[in-house]
Order: C-alpha cells, then sequence, then structure tokens
C-alpha cells in the first residue's frame, strides 16, 4: 500500500501536568475521510492545532506524504498542501467573500510583493475563487462582505477557503458547529462531493454526520487514541460506548 | 495651474467615483494655493505654512500606510522625521549639498533604520508593539542630542537649502513648494498604487484576522515589516523637505511628542484613507497656527482682559476640541465627509 497522506508518530503535547495529547499515532490514507470523535475535552482540537501547526508538539513527529514537517511553521506547511478550518469561524470581516478566497488563489499563484496593479480586478485570482465559491454553493453571496454573511454560509466560506489553497490534506475542526439543519445538510453535501478527492480529517459532534461521510473513524479519550476502525466496529466497540456512556448518544 | 486642476478632474468624474472628488480637491487646492499666496501680499508666510503642510502630510501619510492599512501602532515615526533631517544637515556640514545624493542617502539610512527596528518590533504585537518603537525612537533623538559636533540640543543651521542636480532652484520658496508637492503627489500615488496591489491586500487582510492569513500561506511579518520600511522611506523623505523648508535641523524632529502628533493627525484625518492623513495633518497645523485668532475673534462678547487670556491659553481649546472630533466623528474627518453621501 502507498503511504499514508498523514502519519503521526508518538504525538504529544502537555501544559505542565496536563497531558493534552498522550502518544497519539495515527495512519491517515490518501484519499479517505477520516473522523476524529471522542466527548469534550478530549483534545481534538489541539491535536488539530498540533498537525496545522498552529500548536507546537513536545514531542513526537509529523508525517505530511512521507515528509517530516514537525518544525514546519503553519503557512509552511499550507504552501505544502495542508490546509484547515477553525472550530470558531476565522474570515476576513471586511473583505467580500469572493475576495476572502481569491487571497488565498493568490497565496498560491505568483509572488505577492507587488506593488502595482489592482489585486481585486485579477482574473487569474477571480476566476478559481468564483469556482471555489460555486463548489459550496456561495457564487450568489461573493460580493458580499464576508462579515455579513449567516452563520451557515460563513462556515461554507470557510471551506471554500480551505479548498482555494488547493490542499492535499483539509483539516475541518467542526465544520457543523452551530449550524441549522438545512445548512448543516448543505454542508454534509459538500463533503460528500469532495470526499475521494482529496484527504479529509474531520473532527465533528454531529455523530448522524460522522458516520454517514467517514471511512475509518478514530477515537480519542483524554488525549488518547482509544480505537481507530470502520465506523460500523467503532460503533460496536465496547470500549467507545464506555467512553461515551452518558455523553453523548451513540446512533 | 487652472488648467491643471481642469485636466485632472475629468477623467475621475466620467469614471463617476464620488469620494474621488475629496483628493482631487484637495491637490487642485495645494496647486492653486500659491496663486492665492501672491494675492494674499503675505506669500512668503502662507507658502512656508503650506509647505509644512505638505511635508507632514507625507509623513501622516506614510504612518497610516501602516496604522491604517496594518494596523500597527508605531510610535516612534518621528525618528524616521529626524533621520531625513540630519541626513541633509550632516552631509551638508561636509559640504555635500546635492538633493540627489542626500535624498537617496536619507532613504536609505531610514529603510535601514526601519529594517532593523521592524524585525525587533514586529516580533511584539499590541501595546509591546507601541512601546518598543517608542523606545526605538527616543533612542535615536538621544544620539542626536549627543552629536555635539552636529549642533547637539541646539541642533544646526542649515548654510543653504539643497541643491537640485547642481542648481540653486529650491532656494525659491516656490520651487520648494512645487518639489514638496510633487512629492507629496508621488508618495500618493504609490500609496494608494500599494494599497490595492497584492502586497496591500495581504496587509488589510493581515489587520482583520493575521491567524486567517497564516491558515492560507502568508507569513504576516514579511509583509510588515516590507510595510514598514517602505514607510518609514517616505517619513525619511518629509524629513529632507522638512529640514529644507526649516534650514535647520535639531533633535525636536524626533521627539516622541512628534510621534504622537503624527498619530493624531492621522486619527483626526480619518485611518485608512491616505488622503484622510494628509487633511488630518492640514488641520491639525492650521488649527495650530490660527486658533489663537479664531478665539479671539469668535468671542467678542466676553471681555477684552478675558479674550486675550483666551487666545494666550488656546491650547487649553485645542486639546479638548481634537479630543472631541475623535470621540464624536467617527472616521475623522474623512467620516465627517463620508457620511451625507451615504446617509
Amino acid at each position: 500500500m502507498a503511504e499514508p497522506m498523514l502519519e503521526l508518530r508518538n504525538l504529544r503535547k502537555n501544559y505542565g501536568a496536563l497531558v493534552v495529547t498522550d502518544d497519539v499515532s495515527l495512519a491517515v490514507n490518501s484519499g479517505e475521510l477520516h473522523a476524529v470523535i471522542g466527548p469534550n475535552g478530549a483534545g481534538k482540537t489541539t491535536l488539530i492545532h498540533q498537525i496545522s501547526g498552529m500548536l507546537p508538539s513536545n514531542s513526537g513527529k509529523i508525517l505530511f506524504a512521507g515528509e517530516d514537517i514537525t518544525q514546519l511553521s503553519m503557512p509552511q506547511r499550507v504552501a505544502k498542501g495542508l490546509a484547515r478550518s477553525f472550530q470558531i469561524t476565522s474570515i476576513l470581516p471586511g473583505f467580500s467573500a469572493l475576495e476572502n478566497v481569491s487571497l488565498a488563489i493568490q497565496a498560491r499563484s505568483g509572488s505577492s510583493f507587488r506593488f502595482f496593479g489592482n489585486a481585486a480586478q485579477e482574473r487569474a485570482l477571480n476566476e478559481p475563487a468564483m469556482d471555489c465559491l460555486t463548489h459550496v454553493g456561495l457564487s450568489a453571496r461573493a460580493h458580499i462582505p464576508a462579515g455579513l454573511l449567516s452563520h451557515g454560509e460563513k462556515r461554507q466560506l470557510e471551506l471554500a477557503i480551505g479548498l482555494a489553497t488547493e490542499p492535499k490534506l483539509l483539516l475541518l475542526d467542526e465544520p457543523l458547529a452551530g449550524t441549522g439543519h438545512d445548512e448543516s445538510q448543505r454542508v454534509v453535501e459538500t463533503l460528500r462531493r469532495l470526499k475521494g478527492r482529496l484527504t479529509i480529517v474531520l473532527i465533528e459532534h454531529d455523530m448522524e454526520a460522522v458516520f454517514s461521510l467517514a471511512d475509518r473513524v478514530s477515537v480519542l479519550v483524554y488525549g488518547r487514541l482509544i480505537a481507530t476502525d470502520t465506523p460500523e466496529r467503532v460503533r460496536a466497540n465496547p470500549e467507545v460506548r464506555a467512553a461515551y456512556l452518558g455523553e453523548e448518544e451513540m446512533v | 495651474m487652472t488648467e491643471l486642476v481642469e485636466t485632472s478632474s475629468a477623467p475621475a468624474l466620467s469614471l463617476g467615483r464620488r469620494l474621488e472628488i475629496v483628493p482631487i480637491v484637495l491637490f487642485a487646492a495645494f496647486a492653486a494655493a500659491p496663486l492665492l499666496a501672491m494675492l494674499s501680499g503675505a506669500e512668503g508666510y502662507v507658502l512656508s505654512l503650506l509647505t509644512r503642510v505638505m511635508i507632514f502630510g507625507i509623513a501622516a501619510m506614510s504612518l497610516d500606510l501602516i496604522l491604517g492599512y496594518g494596523a500597527l501602532v508605531s510610535f516612534g515615526h518621528a525618528a524616521f522625521f529626524g533621520l531625513g533631517g540630519y541626513a541633509v544637515g550632516i552631509l551638508a556640514s561636509h559640504g555635500i549639498e546635492e538633493a540627489l545624493i542626500q535624498v537617496p542617502v536619507a532613504l536609505a539610512a531610514s529603510a535601514l533604520f526601519a529594517l532593523v527596528t521592524g524585525a525587533i518590533s514586529l516580533r511584539t504585537k499590541g501595546v509591546y508593539f507601541i512601546m518598543i518603537t517608542l523606545a526605538f525612537g527616543q533612542m535615536l533623538y538621544f544620539l542626536a542630542t549627543s552629536l555635539a559636533a552636529y549642533g547637539g540640543d541646539d541642533g544646526m543651521t542649515l548654510a543653504s537649502r539643497s541643491l537640485l542636480a547642481g542648481s540653486t532652484a529650491l532656494e525659491n520658496d516656490f520651487a520648494l513648494y512645487g518639489f514638496c508637492l510633487l512629492c507629496l503627489f508621488g508618495v500618493y500615488a504609490f500609496s494608494r498604487s500599494l494599497v490595492v496591489s497584492r502586497f496591500g491586500r495581504v496587509l488589510r487582510g493581515t489587520r482583520e484576522n493575521a491567524l486567517r492569513m497564516e491558515a492560507i500561506g502568508f507569513e504576516p511579518f514579511r509583509y510588515q515589516l516590507t510595510a514598514y520600511v517602505i514607510s518609514g522611506m517616505m517619513a525619511g523623505l518629509a524629513g529632507c523637505l522638512l529640514a529644507n523648508q526649516a534650514e535647520f535641523v535639531s533633535p525636536a524632529f524626533m521627539t516622541w511628542q512628534r510621534s504622537g502628533e503624527l498619530i493624531f493627525m492621522v486619527v483626526l484625518g480619518g485611518l485608512g484613507s491616505l488622503h484622510g492623513a494628509i487633511i488630518g495633518a492640514a488641520a491639525f497645523l492650521l488649527l495650530e497656527e490660527f486658533l489663537p485668532e479664531i478665539l479671539h475673534m469668535t468671542s467678542f462678547f466676553l471681555a477684552e482682559e478675558t479674550r486675550s487670556h483666551l487666545a494666550e491659553n488656546w491650547k487649553m481649546v485645542f486639546g479638548p476640541l481634537l479630543i472631541l472630533i475623535v470621540l464624536f466623528v467617527r472616521g475623522g474627518i474623512m467620516g465627517l465627509l463620508r457620511r451625507p453621501r451615504h446617509g
């Protein structure tokens, strides 16, 4: 089998005596949608921060497409094809939706040390940006300041921004958080369309979405991986059931 | 002069961009002012005042570039003023009076100082950035006061204004005015281009959400540092011009109060519009100049003694007035100009 797209080797993160990520080893195969679930406070977001380069790790290694990226900064990792979204929506509120996305295109196409020429009118940036927006169903809202979009639209926009960086691997931190039923259906549909075209690591609380989308599921409890398997087997796993008992209802 | 005004306003009107009216009127006013100065009878006074306005306009605009578009509150921007001024003064005292040498030296010195101090300051954020830029500014200030060979505390008088390609044209007040106007326009045009360019968009994006910019692959530091260097060079140019206008340089060019005034001008005019900074500088300097007279005139209903006291202590009105404008006119003077059109 080909080498995994993402491999974590004995990854660890602690704040003093508090261990947030405890010896996590995980391999995400190329093209799969890998969900990471776990009760609140399990360290899921911390794990995403570590993989994306927002937080340094205390020990262990992160390999991306076979290359050790443990020491690289977040922008360097993005340049290698590792994009992420945030649990708390992170966009440029004063920029139009289109400009949010076309900035991500700009980051990948040519130097940004250009002092002349109106960037907002560069077709080479706007056209691919528009494609990304169309992909998530936001093209009609392209020229609206991102800060004025609805919450669900902002989540879609973040997805479009992530896609615009042309990632090999997309890290999604609770893309459904805070969205209504219709909005979350739309995000799930978008994810379903993306599935197979790129590797996705998905953190999500919505179990229905997780089990319908994921190829494999990893369960994180108190910073430790207790299971990694197909959705069916994870659902049947007694240890997982114990961890979730009283926490959330398994589907 | 009037021809210039007409030709420059025509294409902008056809573009139909209403807000462009403001910079066009502004530059037209600067272009027409020498004519009015001749008519006023006090042309030397009017010209020197407006030359100062334009020079401070350049410096305030350079600050707006990083403050308004990059949210970098530099509290040491007067240091570049000083660097530009002292480059002219020190070179002149060694017999090099050619502006074509002085200005590049001043720009290089400003760029180097901005590069070194920026590389350190930009590793900090928020109030620490303000404090560290202030510290670097003060460092340069005390360096200047200790330069005994170049006048120390007292500064030094220039024997003459800079030569321009060997000619003494700048000795003429009108020529210096024109040269400053040209610089102001050049800096403004470049800045306008910069803020909408790819580079400017990264800078503005970083102002809104640096984390998001990192998450799409930009290293904000590199862009902020470049902007800081460009801004420093512009302020350095303003320093060169100020030395020529005043025919004098002293450490007073770069006191921290001067840095504060620059910030005030930018906020007064309206952050992040560039021409707002020029308007802010003009408003600040003209108020400073004419407020005593205005106070004396408008307080006609008071006793003569009170009136003269009021005019004498005009700063008691100046301070609160500035604070009121900043408090109640969001977006500064530019915000005021913008409001009725949107309303």
